[in-house]
C-alpha cells in the first residue's frame, strides 16, 4: 500500500467499467472551439456532456447600447461562414420593424449575395465532413470557389469574412461591373467543380460506410429538439423559411426544397449538396432579373429612407440636409418606434431569428438572437450515443456547428 | 381551414377564460400573456389541441423590465405551427424577488439549453429543470449580467450619459 501512495485515483474509478475521456477543447478547422467530456466503453460513446461558451461575447448586452446600424457588425460574428445572411437578416428585421419597402432590384441583389453565402457555408461544411472521413482532396477543389465568393463580397462591400454588407434599406453602393464579371465566372465554373466534388464523395464506398447510419435522428425528435435548416430537412421535414415566410422577394423564384429521410450524416451531406444546386439556380434567376433592369432602374440600389440610410459622402460635404442626416445617423440620434418583432431568415444552418423589443429609445431595449447552432447542438449526445468516437467527430462536422453562433 | 389569430384567441379564451390576457397582433403575430403558474398548461394545450398544433418551440428568452414592479422578469416563448405556418408569442411575468417559473423542457427538448441560457443571463429559476446551471458564462459568476441593473458602460466614465441614447 505504501508504494502506491503517490497515485490518487478518483473514487470508484476502478469499479466502473467505462473511461472518462476529455475530448477537446479542439479547434476543428473553421468551426470554433468545442469540448466534450465523454464516457466511453472501449471506443463506444456511452454518454457525453458538451461544454459551450468559450467565445461568448455578450452580443445581446452589447446590442442594448448600440443604434441599429452599429449592430450589423455584431451579426457578422454569429455564423461567420455566411456573414452576409446574418447582416441581411438583421437589415430585413429592421426594415420590417420600421415599415420600409425595398425596391425589387435591391431584393434580387440581396438574394444573389445570400445564396452565394449559403453556397460558401454548405461547401465548407460538406468538404470538412470529407476531411474528417479522410478525404482531403474535395476540400481543396471547392475551397478555391469560396475564395471567388469572397472576392465577389470584396467587390460589393470591401471585406471578406466579417462583411458588414449593406445597410438598412439596401446596399452602400451599386454592384460594380467587376462584381458581375466575377459572378458570371463563378456561375460558369462552380457547377463543374461541384459535380467533380460529388463524383468523389456521393457514391464513394468508404464515405458512404462512414456516414450512412451514423448520427441519425427521426423527424419527431428533430422537431422536438428545435432543429431547423438542412439538419431538419435531412430528417424529412420540408421546413424552409424562404418558402414558408418569403422575404426579400423569394416568392419570385422557382426552386425546390430538398429533403432526406433518415436524418443521418449522409442525408445531411446530400441535402446540403442539393441545396447548393438550388442556390446556383436561384442566383442564375436573380442575375437574369437584375439584368432586366435598364436605364435609371439599373442604378437603384437602396430604398429612399433618409432616417436610416447614410447619404453619399459628396452630398454630406455640399448639402445641409445630407449633413444633418449623416450626423443624426452616425450619432445614433434617431428614436425608434415602440413595439416588438420576431423576424427570421433561412441562415446557413437553420432559422436565424431576431427578436427585437424597442421601448422608443435610440437603441433596442432587448435584442435576442435565435441561433440555430445553439439550439440543435443540445441533441449531440443523443446523436452519438452508442456509436464510435470516430463517428462522433463526423457527426459534429456534419451538423455544421459554428462556435460564433453557438456562443453569441 | 386556415388557422387564424382570432380562432387561436377564441380557443384560448374558451379554455382559460380571463386568465389569458393582453392579446395583441403586431406584424401578423399574435401575442398574449398568462400568469406564470399557468405557463405549462397553456403550452400543453397549444401543443395537444389538434386544431392548434403548436408543436415547435422556435425560441425562448428572458426580458427584464425593471419598472414593472412585481413582474420584473418575463419569459417569452415563440411557438410555431409548421403545417398551418402560424407563429405565436406567449409570455409570462415573474417577480425578481422570487423568479420561479415551471420548466418547459419536459415538453420540448429544445427548451433545455434555452432555459439554461435564460437562467444564466436573468437568474430565472426554472422549477423542475434537470440541469439548471450556467451555460455560456463562467460557473463562478455570481450575478445575472443581462439584468438592467448592470449597465454596459463603465460607470466611472463621465463623458457619456444616457441622454445620448434617448433615455435621459
Amino acid at each position: 500500500m505504501e508504494a502506491n501512495h503517490n497515485i490518487i485515483l478518483p473514487e470508484g474509478s476502478i469499479e466502473k467499467q467505462t473511461t472518462t475521456l476529455n475530448f477537446g477543447p479542439t479547434h476543428p478547422a473553421t468551426h470554433g472551439v468545442f469540448q466534450n467530456i465523454m464516457e466511453v466503453d472501449g471506443e463506444r460513446v456511452v454518454s457525453t456532456v458538451q461544454t459551450v461558451g468559450y467565445i461568448h461575447r455578450a452580443f445581446e448586452k452589447l446590442a442594448e447600447r448600440r443604434p441599429l446600424y452599429q449592430i450589423t457588425p455584431i451579426t457578422d460574428r454569429l455564423n461567420y461562414c455566411s456573414s452576409p445572411i446574418n447582416n441581411m437578416g438583421w437589415h430585413l428585421t429592421c426594415e420590417k420593424f420600421l415599415n420600409i419597402q425595398t425596391p425589387k432590384r435591391v431584393d434580387y441583389l440581396r438574394v444573389i449575395i445570400m445564396e452565394l453565402s449559403r453556397i460558401s457555408d454548405h461547401l465548407i461544411c460538406n468538404s470538412i465532413v470529407g476531411v474528417d472521413t479522410g478525404a482531403y482532396t474535395g476540400f481543396l477543389y471547392v475551397m478555391q470557389y469560396r475564395e471567388l465568393i469572397y472576392e465577389i463580397y470584396e467587390e460589393v462591400c470591401g471585406s471578406r469574412l466579417t462583411t458588414n454588407i449593406g445597410r438598412i434599406g439596401g446596399f452602400e453602393r451599386n454592384f460594380t461591373n467587376a462584381a458581375f464579371t466575377k459572378l458570371e465566372k463563378f456561375l460558369n465554373e462552380y457547377p463543374k467543380t461541384l459535380r467533380e466534388f460529388e463524383s468523389l464523395f456521393t457514391r464513394n464506398r468508404i464515405f458512404m460506410d462512414r456516414t450512412q447510419g451514423t448520427g441519425g435522428i427521426s423527424a419527431e425528435r428533430a422537431m422536438n429538439y428545435g432543429f431547423t435548416g438542412p439538419n431538419l430537412r435531412a430528417a424529412g421535414v420540408d421546413y424552409d423559411v424562404r418558402v414558408q415566410q418569403p422575404y426579400s422577394s423569394y416568392q419570385d423564384f422557382d426552386f425546390t426544397v430538398p429533403v432526406g429521410t433518415t436524418g443521418d450524416n449522409y442525408d445531411r451531406y446530400l441535402v446540403r449538396n442539393a441545396e447548393m444546386w438550388e442556390s446556383i439556380s436561384i442566383i442564375r434567376q436573380a442575375y437574369e432579373k437584375v439584368q432586366s433592369f435598364k436605364g435609371t432602374d439599373a442604378d437603384v440600389y437602396h430604398a429612399d429612407v433618409p432616417e436610416y440610410y447614410l447619404p453619399k459622402k459628396e452630398d454630406v460635404y455640399t448639402k445641409m440636409e445630407a449633413l444633418i442626416w449623416h450626423f443624426k445617423i452616425i450619432m445614433g440620434e434617431i428614436d425608434l418606434p415602440k413595439g416588438q418583432i420576431y423576424n427570421a431568415v433561412e441562415g446557413g444552418n437553420g432559422e436565424l431569428g431576431f427578436y427585437l423589443i424597442s421601448d422608443g429609445g435610440r437603441t433596442p431595449f432587448r435584442l435576442h438572437f435565435r441561433r440555430p447552432s445553439f439550439i440543435y447542438y443540445q441533441a449531440y449526445p443523443e446523436l452519438i450515443k452508442g456509436g464510435m468516437i470516430s463517428d462522433a467527430v463526423v457527426t459534429m462536422s456534419s451538423l455544421n456547428l459554428i462556435a460564433g453562433e453557438l456562443d453569441a | 381551414m386556415a388557422l387564424t389569430n382570432e380562432y387561436i384567441q377564441a380557443q384560448l379564451v374558451a379554455k382559460f377564460g380571463d386568465q389569458v390576457t393582453t392579446f395583441s397582433t403586431t406584424y401578423g403575430t399574435l401575442s398574449f400573456e398568462s400568469p406564470k403558474e399557468l405557463n405549462l398548461k397553456v403550452l400543453q394545450f397549444l401543443y395537444d389541441e389538434p386544431s392548434l398544433g403548436f408543436t415547435f418551440l422556435t425560441d425562448l428568452c428572458g426580458v427584464n423590465y425593471p419598472d414593472n414592479i412585481g413582474g420584473e422578469l418575463v419569459v417569452v416563448y415563440h411557438l410555431h405551427n409548421f403545417t398551418e405556418n402560424v407563429r405565436l408569442r406567449f409570455s409570462v411575468a415573474t417577480s425578481i424577488a422570487q423568479p420561479d417559473v415551471f420548466t418547459a423542457s419536459k415538453l420540448f427538448e429544445s427548451a433545455n439549453w434555452m432555459e439554461r441560457e435564460t437562467f444564466d443571463f436573468y437568474g430565472i429559476n426554472f422549477v423542475g429543470h434537470s440541469n439548471l446551471k450556467r451555460i455560456l458564462n463562467v460557473d463562478e459568476m455570481d450575478y445575472f449580467p443581462l439584468r438592467k441593473e448592470y449597465p454596459l458602460e463603465d460607470q466611472t466614465r463621465i463623458d457619456k450619459d444616457d441622454e445620448m441614447f434617448g433615455r435621459g
